[in-house]
């Protein structure tokens, strides 16, 4: 059976060059970092070549780099070293309702540890209001955490025009920028972005390992105490195969950047219409042309999302949804509610999310397999035969958020 | 995560569809995750003669309605009524621990249709 993967907001596959190179790390490369002799020098080479691969992705120095066990944890760092080092100044935090858990939990555990979070809302696309935020800054506001490009929708956030905020009012911007990194343009100068967080496996890297910039002179409380490496911000024996494989990735995704964001908007977009024209009741959740290059989420009324995976994946096609039913919690999108969506729309969500693996074959597979699947589950739904334009009407009032 | 008998349910689900003029319609929402459920009968002596459903939900939303059509298909009102959601869980060799509350409402919606059918009997008979 043929296979598609169209899940890679999820993670990736290894890149064959960068999985080459991990393995000598493994094998052969294998001395600890901090060793004096020729074992902890090789390694330690290959650790400082990748901080500088991935500082010049950013535009940053290598030694802001600092590594991490990957983007989750470059969130906790950067949030909870920001503001426990600067408590004398404030006990303020912005952020918005779309955040990736990662960062919204570590709010949540701040906020019981005597901080207060505003958590902005968004619109329609999953895009923030620039007046909302300006309003919400306060005296006593020490950060700022807004990621560049939301996991969910794709929308890319309008991080120049809030570093160029942050900077005038003198609070530390920290950007979730896992989504993004390798794959659109960052320049932390330009941006004025003081912390960022970045993944590895988003970007053809291994799983476990990530990094998080931070701006020189920033003063960051740890998180983690012992050893001294990364200068004792991120204490522990480096994972230097991680490392290198997250650096190599990075220096490839700069190169290839340009070129992969004209094909991946090609295909996105030939996805996306398929969809929309081939699919009757379908809209696409987010904004059409900010989003990120190859990341499509759709909603296709009557079904519920996880009855669909199920179906796409006995087709060898693997995607996501927010559906409610898919989350374990059984809630669905927190990044769908906020934008206003209706639990029945949200239920039938569908993300679909390409890659440097994804082909123009694999979006035609797509758009011959998915309509046919969702005739047949819409030929179950109880809610597909009364379909009617007022049936609209119902949803739009029923269990809207805002 | 689903057992095979769930997934064969799933893939190739039993009695889907309506019942022109059923004898009873049976319909169950889930409020917190939104799947609905909804079950046709055709009863004709007591006895389940046909029996359809519809459902939006998920995959064990959609195979724990198939099933309890199947296991209820030719059986008697008071056989019928005496199937449980738990019953139908087994049936399917279980379910995962977060859907045994959500999607596990197949039986509620047949007991409901029969309820409707019973209803409906009672009003005929004023008639
Ligand atoms: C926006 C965002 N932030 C953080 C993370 C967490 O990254 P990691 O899986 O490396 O911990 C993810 C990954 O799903 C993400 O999409
Ligand atoms: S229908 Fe929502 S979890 Fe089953």
């Amino acid at each position: 059976m043929r296979r598609v993967y169209m899940d890679h907001s999820a993670t990736t596959p290894v890149r064959s060059e960068v999985a080459q190179l991990v393995t000598g790390y493994f094998t052969e490369t294998f001395g600890n970092a901090s060793s004096v002799h020729a074992y902890g020098r090789e390694a330690r080479k290959g650790v400082e070549n990748a901080r500088e691969q991935i500082a010049s992705l950013i535009k940053a120095k290598p030694e802001e780099i600092f590594f991490t066990s990957g983007g989750t944890e470059a969130d906790n760092m950067a949030i909870i070293g920001t503001v426990m080092a600067n408590r004398d100044k404030g006990k303020h935090i912005i952020t918005t309702q779309i955040e990736h858990h990662a960062v919204l939990d570590t709010c949540k555990y701040l906020e019981g540890q005597g901080f207060e979070v505003t958590y902005l809302p968004v619109d329609d696309y999953a895009n923030i209001d620039i007046g909302q935020l300006k309003a919400a800054i306060r005296e006593d506001t020490i950060l700022i955490s807004i990621m560049h490009v939301n996991n969910e929708v794709g929308t890319i956030l309008p991080i120049k025009e809030i570093g160029q905020i942050a900077k005038e009012k003198n609070i530390f911007l920290h950007v979730d920028a896992v989504q993004s990194f390798g794959k659109i343009p960052i320049d932390v100068n330009e941006m004025n972005i003081d912390l960022l967080s970045a993944s590895g496996h988003k970007i053809y890297a291994p799983k476990g390992i990530g990094c998080l910039y931070l701006r020189k002179g920033i003063k960051l409380s740890p998180l983690f105490f012992g050893g001294s490496q990364e200068r004792k911000r991120r204490p522990g024996t480096e994972n230097v195969p991680g490392i290198v494989g997250f650096g190599l990735s990075a220096e490839l995704a700069g190169k290839e950047m340009e070129v992969e964001i004209i094909r991946l908007t090609g295909l996105r977009d030939k996805l996306i219409n398929g969809i929309l024209e081939k699919i009757p009741e379908s809209q696409l959740n987010g904004n059409r042309t900010n989003r990120l290059p190859g990341h499509v989420n759709v909603s296709l009324r009557y079904i519920e999302g996880e009855s669909l995976l199920l179906m796409l994946d006995m087709k060898g096609i693997a995607a996501s949804s927010g559906s409610a039913c898919t989350s374990g919690s059984l809630d669905p999108s927190h990044v769908l509610m906020a934008m206003g969506i209706c639990h029945e729309v949200a239920h039938g969500s569908l993300r679909l999310t390409l890659g440097k693996i994804s082909t123009e074959e694999d979006i035609n597979y797509v758009l011959e397999v998915l309509p046919e699947i969702v005739e047949k589950l819409r030929s179950m739904s109880p809610l597909f035969n009364s379909m009617e334009i007022d049936n609209r009407e119902e949803c739009s009032t029923c269990t809207l958020t805002k | 995560m689903y057992t095979d008998k769930v997934m064969d349910h799933f893939s190739n689900p039993r009695n889907v569809g309506e019942i022109e003029k059923a004898s009873g319609v049976g319909e169950v929402g889930n409020a917190k995750c939104g799947d609905i459920m909804r079950i046709y009968l055709d009863v004709e002596d007591n006895i389940i003669k046909d029996i359809k459903f519809k459902t939006f939900g998920c995959g064990a939303a959609i195979a724990t309605s198939s099933m309890v059509t199947e296991m209820v298909k030719g059986k008697t009102i008071d056989e019928a009524l005496e199937v449980t959601n738990k019953a139908v869980a087994k049936a399917l060799g279980g379910l995962p621990p977060a859907k045994m509350h959500c999607s596990n409402l197949a039986a509620d919606a047949l007991h409901k249709a029969i309820e409707d059918y019973k209803k409906k009997l009672k009003s005929d008979s004023y008639n």
